[in-house]
């Protein structure tokens, strides 16, 4: 097993060294190509993802068409110049009321959105794009993919040391069992060799020790009573954990990593979960809500570092979490190709995690907008769970407990503010906990 | 060498209980009817409905309570008619609205325009989403109307937000926008 795994690692080493190398090539003959185009296409690529990228990629439909080599491809196709590109970035919308016939074209092929005038790119800045569209610098990218083999050449060489220290320790520890029996058997030989019977020299006339055991009525009993006790404590522990799923982690439909979502790009809980600020249920989201973002995010990037060892080990390669959005694409009903929705959707049978019986009554509204709890307390490092599993054990204990050791936050709350005043009076304290303001009454929670 | 062999048997069955326990499936239950309700909970599978879904869109035609309707249509004449809006929202409260309107911003729109409202939020930053315009863009002419819009609608790659906020909130939302734009524009 462990030699398989290494030889894949050493692989993709291999693999990245090799990815590497190409880029590098590709770079320089990339920097020539710009060079003769006129217009600097470093500077072109930051005003292209500031400008265009929103509705443009080089080499996918978008909202817009795909740029690449565009003023080759229009020059060759429609017979237009740099100058018919100046008009139509500049001022768009005039060109198509002009009644210019490939800017109508172009209108009505992409279900007439509007592109967005920008009188403000001069000259030089648009040249300075299609220098960007005509060759795209790759000079960044090998700069942070050399950053990935750094990385996982880290990774591989302490995980070969870890597994050799770990194998080496095991053979050690073989091979001093090994020499114990040895050591047994040939003193034994020796024994025998001299004559020395070892066993079965006093044994007849003592009584077995079990029987000493059975007659000594008092030992039998306080055994018995101990044996009661343990096994009673042992049930009663495992029926305190009959219906509590703590660290339940099912397999979900879609592998939707929280670790990529919530930790990697920092998108607030609440983004996808909203309605957790104003209902009862916290809500898994709607498939909009992803698309929200995965219309434009179709692939899977990874980090600027590149996936890490222990995720490869997992399998979570870029290619993993691609196939994943492409999984979302499906559900929705999402055309890739023509961008648009084929009204064919099929719903996602997410597996739900926390579940409180019928007879609990819980609010998210009134934990996360009002008392103002982070998420992270009782779902725990969310942002830091690439498989989504129940953290806290959502007993009736564990409740209780927060409610007696949080304070309630009455800033901004009016309602919050009279209450406490008259109750931190009639306790005596500065600040009220929930169990104080009424969180432990039953009918707070069981009616 | 007995003791020893039963040392082992009982290991074994200890190991052979653990690994029973799956983490991929949900613990026993006592009363499993109190988890697994009877009534139809949200989200959950029910056999008649369409798709099996339990969670439907409303009927055609109903409004929610505090629905407020928009009638202006997405388009771009639409837009421009939007444009000239002005927020409903009563001005004596501006504070209480911006203060919202900031929490708001950062949880929904923050991360890709910005916590500043120049476009470069986290997943600009990372390269994940590329284009996002500054509120202070002159070509935009970004007005408080014409943000509820774009809230309510979406634009292009941007989707619409009508689902995670309320009418109330994308207008709180738009108010702040507009004070970003303020800053970006000084």
């Amino acid at each position: 097993m462990k030699k398989v795994i290494n030889r894949n690692q050493i692989f993709k080493v291999l693999n990245i060294s090799v990815v590497l190398f190409l880029l590098f090539s590709i770079s320089a003959f990339a920097q020539d190509e710009a060079n003769a185009s006129g217009g600097d296409p470093v500077k072109g690529k930051a005003l292209f993802n500031q400008n265009c990228a929103a509705c443009h990629s080089l080499t996918r439909k978008m909202t817009g068409p795909a740029l690449e080599k565009v003023e080759e491809r229009l020059s060759e196709d429609e017979g237009l110049d740099r100058e018919w590109l100046y008009a139509w970035i500049k001022n768009s919308p005039g060109l198509i009321k002009s009644g210019d016939a490939y800017a109508n074209k172009v209108y009505a092929e992409f279900n007439q959105a509007a592109m967005t005038a920008f009188p403000t790119l001069s000259n030089a800045d648009i040249d300075n794009i299609l220098a960007y569209t005509a060759a795209a610098p790759a000079a960044p990218v090998v700069k942070s993919s050399e950053g990935v083999g750094v990385a996982a050449a880290q990774g591989v060489s302490s995980g070969i040391s870890n597994e050799v220290i770990l194998g080496a320790l095991t053979c050690v520890f073989g091979l001093l069992v090994m020499m114990l029996f040895l050591v047994n058997k040939t003193l034994r030989r020796i024994a025998e060799a001299n004559g020395v019977s070892l066993e079965q020299e006093n044994a007849e006339k003592r009584l077995p020790i079990w029987k000493a055991f059975a007659q000594n009525q008092f030992l039998v009993l306080v055994t018995v009573v101990l044996m009661l006790l343990g096994s009673a404590y042992f049930a009663y522990g495992w029926m305190m954990q009959v219906g509590v799923d703590q660290g339940y982690a099912p397999i979900q439909p879609i592998h939707f990593s929280h670790k990529v979502h919530a930790g990697d790009n920092k998108i607030e809980c609440k983004y996808c979960h909203s309605s957790a600020r104003v209902s009862k249920t916290s809500g898994v989201p709607a498939l909009n809500v992803c698309m929200n973002c995965h219309k434009s995010i179709f692939e899977y990037k990874g980090n600027a570092e590149g996936p890490s060892s222990e995720d490869l080990a997992n399998g979570y390669t870029n290619e993993f979490y691609t196939g994943e959005i492409k999984k979302l694409y499906k559900a929705v009903g999402w055309d890739e190709e023509n961008q648009n929705y084929t009204g064919e959707s099929k719903p996602v049978e997410w597996v739900r995690i926390h579940n409180l019986p019928d007879f609990a009554y819980f609010n998210h509204s009134q934990h996360v907008s009002v008392a103002g709890v982070e998420c992270q307390t009782c779902h725990g490092p969310v942002e830091e769970m690439e498989i989504m599993y129940q953290y806290s054990p959502l007993t009736m204990g564990w409740c209780v407990n927060c409610h007696r050791e949080t304070n309630v936050k009455v800033e901004g709350n009016a309602y919050y503010e009279k209450i406490h005043s008259e109750l931190s009076k009639k306790y005596g304290v500065d600040k009220l906990t929930a169990a104080q303001m009424g969180g432990l009454e039953c009918g707070k929670c069981h009616y | 060498m007995n003791s020893f062999r039963n040392i082992v048997i009982v290991l074994g069955m200890v190991l052979l209980v653990a690994s029973c326990a799956d983490k991929s499936k949900p613990n026993y239950q006592y009363m499993p009817n109190m988890y697994e309700s009877v009534g139809y909970e949200t989200y959950s599978e029910v056999d008649f409905l369409p798709n099996s879904m339990e969670a439907m869109k409303p009927v055609e035609n109903t409004i929610s309570r505090g629905w407020i309707p928009y009638g202006i249509e997405n388009t771009i004449e639409g837009k421009e008619i939007a444009r000239l809006n002005l927020s409903p929202l009563d001005s004596l409260q501006s504070e209480v609205n911006l203060a919202k309107g900031k929490e708001l911003y950062t949880i929904y729109c923050g991360i890709c325009h910005g916590t500043k409202g120049k476009g470069q939020g986290n997943l600009v930053k990372r390269e994940k989403i590329l284009g996002v315009p500054s509120y202070a863009d002159a070509a935009r002419n970004v007005t408080v109307g014409t943000t509820f819009h774009t809230i309510q609608y979406g634009l292009n790659s941007m989707g619409s937000y009508a689902s995670q906020l309320n009418t109330k909130e994308m207008w709180q939302v738009s108010e702040y926008v507009m004070t970003l734009k303020q800053d970006l524009i000084k």
